[in-house]
């Protein structure tokens, strides 16, 4: 062979091993959900403010509120304890969206843009990814709170750790529609501040929603957090604790589609920020 | 023979900025081609429309065999790309920083661990594999970047400002490493510079200003067509010098500090000529070949030096700098 055959060999279109997209993408979506681990698991600080501050609100703000209840100061820190796990799910899935808008700050976003892989599959990857480290805080937790003393049967282990999974994906896509469109690290600290307390407070983390003045009980009924609180406290302290649960019109919804919903709202809002990450030059 | 990249046209508009006004470019396979200009000449935005970053707004281009717009994908898969800031992750290692690239572009397993291996050696980076990236230098990072570019074998390997911010030393050391890889992996390397000597190592620059291609050539062809050197002399007397050069050669000598300064066709043969006819005693006398910045000038009527001066004029005085 000449050296202009070889060369020539060397440009001929070579067979690839992959020829179908969904392949590389379900690959793509792999790595990009093991990089979200894995930076979760480095990150130590991070790791420790996502388990001190649900501490901090079950034992300090949890015992300092039941003294002004007479009686059941137990009781309203094993009401609330389902919030704290959201507390740390949120915390986490936030930050885990937010490596977005750090990836694209420190130049890793390119790396990934200029793959062949769909961007859907990118922020698939990134959803699953800050699911994951959201349900791993969550669990650290739910483990802490048992240990205290938070009543909870084996036999519900698996179907609440389904929910706070559920439950960290929707703050996950949440988050990433939101990052998608941010440049800047600081702003996007601020927005979810600025999202975060009003999205919480009206969730019923804290305090039962029956009872309410009417406007309120409508916005915590919008508000799709509300739906990823209820599942966990049902399933928690459903044999324990009076727990009423949402109701539309004086309808019960069922745990299911309490947990459908909030999986539904995760889906929609990944397929938004998908299409926005699509249109997005660099 | 297909060529490795090739342009028609090309352009791209930023509302009422024209970034790039229409290229035309053919870059052979195996060719290390060279984009020089000053920064804002457009020189990163055409990359950006070859590397299917940001779509062009008139032309077309292929690379590789495929079209940059209507075959994303397949343009993606044959090129390697390192951008002029830093695309790794810091809190990865290297390695895992190499993983993550081969899993997007669905390499194999197998395949990787060895190519990962002979690259990393070649660039002096295997026994540092395991250490978290943002430990890493400045040099070191870009040498990582060049094997995680050429870890899925591509055609066309594109460098924006590959030493930019680096030491004499890390440049020289990543000019070295890419000579070698180039010929082992027979890679066409497509590049920007506004370094001279960086643009001095292909075998062929285009020299852009202002969105648009002036010259292009082969750096030695380029400043031949120059057609002349550069005489500096010095003598006892340099007016008496001065009209002996009009009256003797027919030259036109420009008075500078410290003696004369005049262009010929070829200085290394006039030098002899010039010492035995001139009629007054030569203190000094230096013959300096042509640079691509005597091209740069010639073409563009302003030295690079001061393209990129004006170009750092033009950022200051806009806060949001250019559109990218």
């Amino acid at each position: 062979m000449t050296a202009i055959d070889l060369v020539a060999a060397r440009h001929r279109p070579r067979p690839r091993p992959r020829p179908a997209l969904p392949r590389g993408d379900l690959r793509a979506v792999k790595i990009v959900w093991q990089r979200e681990l894995m930076r979760a698991a480095r990150d130590k600080p991070r790791l420790l403010t996502a388990l001190l501050q649900p501490l901090l609100y079950l034992f300090v703000l949890g015992a300092g509120m039941a003294t002004m209840t007479v009686g059941g100061g137990d009781a309203l820190r094993t009401f609330m304890f389902p919030g704290v796990v959201l507390m740390a799910v949120l915390f986490t899935s936030f930050s885990s969206a937010g490596s977005l808008v750090w990836d694209r700050e420190f130049g890793f976003m390119r790396e990934m843009l200029v793959a062949p892989v769909s961007r859907g599959a990118i922020l698939l990857g990134k959803a699953l990814g800050g699911a994951s480290a959201g349900t791993v805080q969550g669990a650290i937790v739910l483990a802490v709170g048992i240990a205290a003393g938070v009543p909870c049967r084996l036999a519900s282990l698996p179907a609440l750790l389904a929910e706070i999974y559920v439950a960290a994906f929707g703050v996950t896509a949440l988050g990433l529609l939101l990052a998608v469109r941010i440049r800047a690290m600081p702003s996007f600290v601020g927005m979810v501040q600025l999202l975060l307390m009003p999205l919480y407070f009206l969730s019923g983390a804290l305090f039962p929603l029956s009872g309410l003045p009417p406007w309120l009980a409508w916005a915590t009924r919008l508000n799709p957090l509300t739906y990823a609180v209820d599942p966990l406290r049902r399933t928690l302290l459903g044999d324990t604790l009076q727990v009423a649960g949402i109701q539309w019109h004086g309808w019960t919804v069922p745990v299911l589609l309490e947990v459908a919903l909030v999986a539904a709202f995760g889906g929609a809002a990944l397929a938004l920020a998908a299409r926005r990450f699509d249109r997005d030059d660099s | 023979m297909q060529a490795a990249v090739q342009a028609h046209q090309l352009a791209k508009r930023y509302g009422a900025v024209e970034a790039v006004r229409g290229i035309d470019l053919d870059v052979a396979p195996g060719e290390a081609f060279g984009f020089l200009g000053p920064n804002g000449a457009g020189k990163s935005t055409t990359l950006a429309m070859l590397t299917t970053l940001t779509a062009p707004s008139a032309g077309s281009a292929r690379v590789g065999g495929y079209d940059v717009v209507n075959e994303r994908d397949a343009v993606r898969r044959h090129i390697g790309l390192v951008f002029q800031e830093t695309t790794l992750d810091g809190y990865l290692s290297a390695e895992q920083n190499l993983r993550f690239h081969a899993e997007l572009h669905g390499l194999s397993k197998v395949a990787v661990a060895g190519r990962m291996r002979s690259l990393m050696q070649t660039m002096g980076l295997w026994e540092r594999r395991g250490a978290l990236v943002r430990t890493y230098s400045g040099g070191m990072k870009r040498r990582l970047e060049i094997v995680r570019a050429l870890l899925h074998a591509p055609r066309v390997l594109f460098l924006d400002e590959p030493t930019l911010g680096l030491d004499p030393q890390a440049r020289a050391a990543i000019w070295a490493h890419l000579r070698t890889l180039r010929e082992r992996e027979q890679v066409t390397v497509f590049m920007t510079t506004h370094y001279l000597d960086e643009a001095e190592c292909c075998d062929r620059i285009a020299i852009v200003d202002d969105g648009r291609i002036v010259v292009e050539g082969a750096p030695h062809a380029l400043k031949t067509q120059i057609g002349h050197d550069r005489i500096r002399l010095s003598t006892v007397d340099d007016g008496v010098a001065r009209s002996a050069l009009k009256a003797r050669f027919g030259l036109d000598a420009k008075p500078e500090d410290d003696g004369l300064v005049f262009a010929v066709q070829d200085g290394e043969h006039f030098v002899p000529r010039l010492c035995t006819g001139l009629g007054v005693p030569i203190r000094r006398v230096s013959v300096d070949r042509p640079t691509l910045d005597d091209v740069f000038l010639a073409h563009t009527g302003t030295t690079l030096r001061d393209a990129q001066a004006s170009a750092h004029e033009r950022a200051r005085s806009a806060p949001m700098g250019r559109p990218r």
